[in-house]
C-alpha cells in the first residue's frame, strides 16, 4: 500500500561497464568542481575586508557627544545597575564654570570605565541609558587583546570623536 | 473608633487622622504622603498626594463628603467609610496631581543626587503617566547654598514646607522660610543668611525630592552603589542613631535613620552628619534593612538576601550529620559541622533554626 508519494523506485538494474569503472561519475565530480572555478567566492580576507554586521549588532561601546561636541553622559549609574555582569563604573565630578563646552550638564562622568573581559555586550547599557550617551556600534568590533593592562576601557577609547562620528541608521 | 479603609475595619484613637489609621493597617493601604510629616507639628494638607474617597462620613450620619479628602489632615469619626485603592476617582485624581507636582520638576534625576530615595519619583512611579502634557517653559531658579554644607536647588522643589517646619520646630530662631506666593512661592533664607543652627542638617532628610542636598555628598555616588549601615554614636547634642552610607571603606554621607514612612523620628546634630566621616567615630550596629523594592536592593547588599523557604527546607531535609573520622577538608556544604551548616542556613536567628530542628524530626519520621 502506498502511504506517500516520497517513496523512490530504486533502479538496481546491471550497471554497464563504464558505469563499473565509475566514469560517468567522475566526469559529474569534475564538472562541479569546473563550475565552482567561475562562481563568486563567498570568502573574505577578514582584516583587510570585513562583512557587514547589521544594524543591530552590539559592537564596541562609545560614549556619545551632542551636535555641539558636548558629552551627553552624566553618570547617573543606571547603565552600572544594569548591567549584569558589573562591568562598568564611573566617577561623577561637578562641571566647574567654563567647561560648558565640554559637557552638556552639571554633572558628568570624570572617569567611566568598562572591563572588557566582564562585558558581556547585553546592550542593557544602551536600553538603560536616559542620556542618549553609551551606545554599542555597529560597525566595530572589540579588538583582541593581548594583556590584562589592556582590557579596561576607560574614557580615552570610549569618548567619540567629533572628527569620525558614529551614526546609525535612522539616527539622520 | 471604627474606621473602615478599604474595606479593612481597624480600631483607632479619637483625633487620629485618616492617614494614620490607613499606616496602621499596613503600606499597602496607605495612602502616599508627600508633605505630610508625622514628627512635624502642623505638617499635611500641601500636596494633595493622600486624597481620598469618604463614602460615609460617620455613624450617625452617614453621607458621603461631597469632595475628596486630604487624609492627612482629616480626622476620622466613628463608622466612617474610605475607599483609597479601590476608587477610581482617587487613582485618577491622584494621576493628576503628580502630573501638577511635576509641571516645574526638572525631571534631571539622573543629575540629582535624591534619584533613587526620591519620594516623588516613587509618587511618580506607582501613580503617573508616562509622558508629560506640559509644553510651557518651566520655572527655573539659580541653586544657591543655605550654609556652607546645605544646597539648595529652587527648581526641584514642590513646596511642601517640611523644611519650614523643620526649621520652625526643631531649630529656635528661624532664617528660613517660604518667600512670595503662588507660582512664585519659592523657600529662602532672608537675604540668603547662613543658618548656623547645630540642627539645620535635618532640612535634608525632611526634604522628599533632591531640592535640600547635603553638599559633602554631592555627587559622591549614586545612592543605589552606596551600603546603609545602621551605627551610633556618644553625642552631647544629638541622639545619635544614624545611617552611615558606605563606598567601599569610606563613609560619603551620614543621615538620621528613617522608618518604614521615610520619616526620621531622631533628628541627629550637624555635627554628627557633616564632620563624623569616619568609621572610627561610630559603633556599627549592622547593615541597615532596606525594602526588597528599593533600589538600593539592586547594589546586591548581602543584608537583602532573602533564603527562600523551599531552599531552607530543601537544605535541612538533606542535611547529614558529619560523622567522626572523615577529611573535613573535603565536606562539602550539606555535610558542614551543625554549627557551621545553622550560620549558613539560618542567619535569622534562633527561631529558624527551631524550624529547621523540627522540619528534620518530619524528615526523619517519613
Amino acid at each position: 500500500m502506498q502511504l506517500t508519494n516520497r517513496a523512490k523506485k530504486i533502479d538496481k538494474s546491471e550497471m554497464t561497464l563504464a558505469e563499473r569503472m565509475y566514469l560517468p561519475a567522475i566526469a559529474g565530480g569534475m564538472a562541479i568542481t569546473l563550475k565552482h572555478f567561475f562562481k563568486k567566492k563567498p570568502t573574505i580576507n577578514y582584516p583587510e575586508q570585513k562583512r557587514y554586521l547589521g544594524p543591530v549588532f552590539r559592537g564596541h561601546h562609545i560614549l556619545k557627544k551632542d551636535e555641539e561636541g558636548r558629552e551627553r553622559c552624566t553618570a547617573c549609574g543606571l547603565c552600572a545597575v544594569a548591567c549584569p555582569a558589573e562591568a562598568i563604573s564611573m566617577v561623577a565630578a561637578e562641571r566647574k564654570e567654563g567647561e560648558e563646552h565640554k559637557y552638556r550638564e552639571e554633572k558628568y562622568a570624570a572617569v567611566y570605565e568598562i572591563n572588557m573581559l566582564r562585558c558581556i555586550f547585553c546592550g542593557f547599557c544602551e536600553e538603560a541609558c536616559p542620556k542618549q550617551a553609551i551606545y554599542l556600534r555597529h560597525d566595530e568590533f572589540v579588538p583582541v587583546f593581548m594583556n590584562r593592562d589592556e582590557v579596561i576601557y576607560g574614557k580615552d577609547k570610549l569618548v567619540e570623536d567629533m572628527n569620525h562620528r558614529y551614526l546609525r541608521e535612522g539616527w539622520k | 473608633m471604627k474606621v473602615t479603609i478599604d474595606n479593612i475595619t481597624v480600631e483607632v484613637e479619637p483625633g487620629t487622622t485618616i492617614l494614620q489609621a490607613a499606616r496602621k493597617i499596613g503600606p499597602e493601604i496607605a495612602p502616599p504622603a508627600m508633605c505630610y510629616y508625622e514628627p512635624l507639628k502642623a505638617s499635611g494638607g500641601k500636596c494633595r498626594a493622600c486624597l481620598v474617597k469618604v463614602t460615609a462620613g460617620s455613624e450617625k450620619d452617614p453621607r458621603p463628603m461631597p469632595k475628596l479628602v486630604p487624609s492627612c489632615i482629616t480626622q476620622v469619626q466613628d463608622g466612617m467609610v474610605v475607599e483609597n485603592t479601590i476608587n477610581q476617582q482617587v487613582l485618577d485624581t491622584r494621576k493628576g496631581i503628580v502630573e501638577f507636582l511635576l509641571i516645574n520638576h526638572p525631571l534631571d534625576c539622573p543629575i540629582c543626587d535624591q534619584a533613587g530615595e526620591c519620594h516623588l519619583q516613587d509618587f511618580a512611579f506607582e501613580h503617573g503617566m508616562q509622558q508629560t502634557r506640559y509644553e510651557e517653559e518651566r520655572r527655573t531658579f539659580e541653586k544657591t547654598d543655605l550654609g556652607p554644607n546645605i544646597q539648595l536647588h529652587m527648581t526641584r522643589c514642590i513646596l511642601c514646607y517640611r523644611c519650614v517646619f523643620t526649621a520652625d520646630q526643631i531649630t529656635d530662631g528661624r532664617v528660613h522660610g517660604v518667600l512670595n506666593r503662588g507660582d512664585h512661592a519659592e523657600i529662602s533664607t532672608y537675604l540668603e543668611k547662613a543658618i548656623d543652627n547645630d540642627f539645620s542638617g535635618n532640612v535634608i532628610d525632611v526634604c522628599p525630592v533632591g531640592a535640600l542636598t547635603d553638599k559633602t555628598y554631592r555627587f559622591k555616588n549614586r545612592v543605589w552603589f552606596t551600603k546603609p549601615v545602621d551605627a551610633h554614636c556618644d553625642c552631647d547634642k544629638c541622639k545619635g542613631d544614624v545611617t552611615l552610607w558606605y563606598r567601599g571603606d569610606e563613609v560619603i554621607r551620614v543621615t538620621a535613620r528613617k522608618n518604614q514612612w521615610g520619616e526620621v523620628t531622631a533628628f541627629i546634630c550637624n555635627k554628627c552628619r557633616f564632620e563624623r566621616k569616619k568609621t572610627s567615630d561610630w559603633v556599627i550596629e549592622g547593615p541597615t534593612k532596606v525594602a526588597r523594592h528599593s533600589v538600593i536592593s539592586a547594589n546586591k547588599y548581602g543584608a537583602n538576601k532573602i533564603v527562600p523557604e523551599f531552599a531552607r527546607r530543601l537544605a535541612a531535609s538533606q542535611y547529614k550529620d558529619v560523622k567522626e573520622g572523615r577529611n573535613l577538608e573535603q565536606l562539602s556544604i550539606q555535610q558542614l559541622p551543625e554549627e557551621r551548616f545553622k550560620q549558613l542556613v539560618a542567619p535569622a536567628g534562633e527561631s529558624a533554626v527551631a524550624g529547621i530542628r523540627s522540619i528534620q524530626n518530619w524528615a526523619d519520621d517519613k
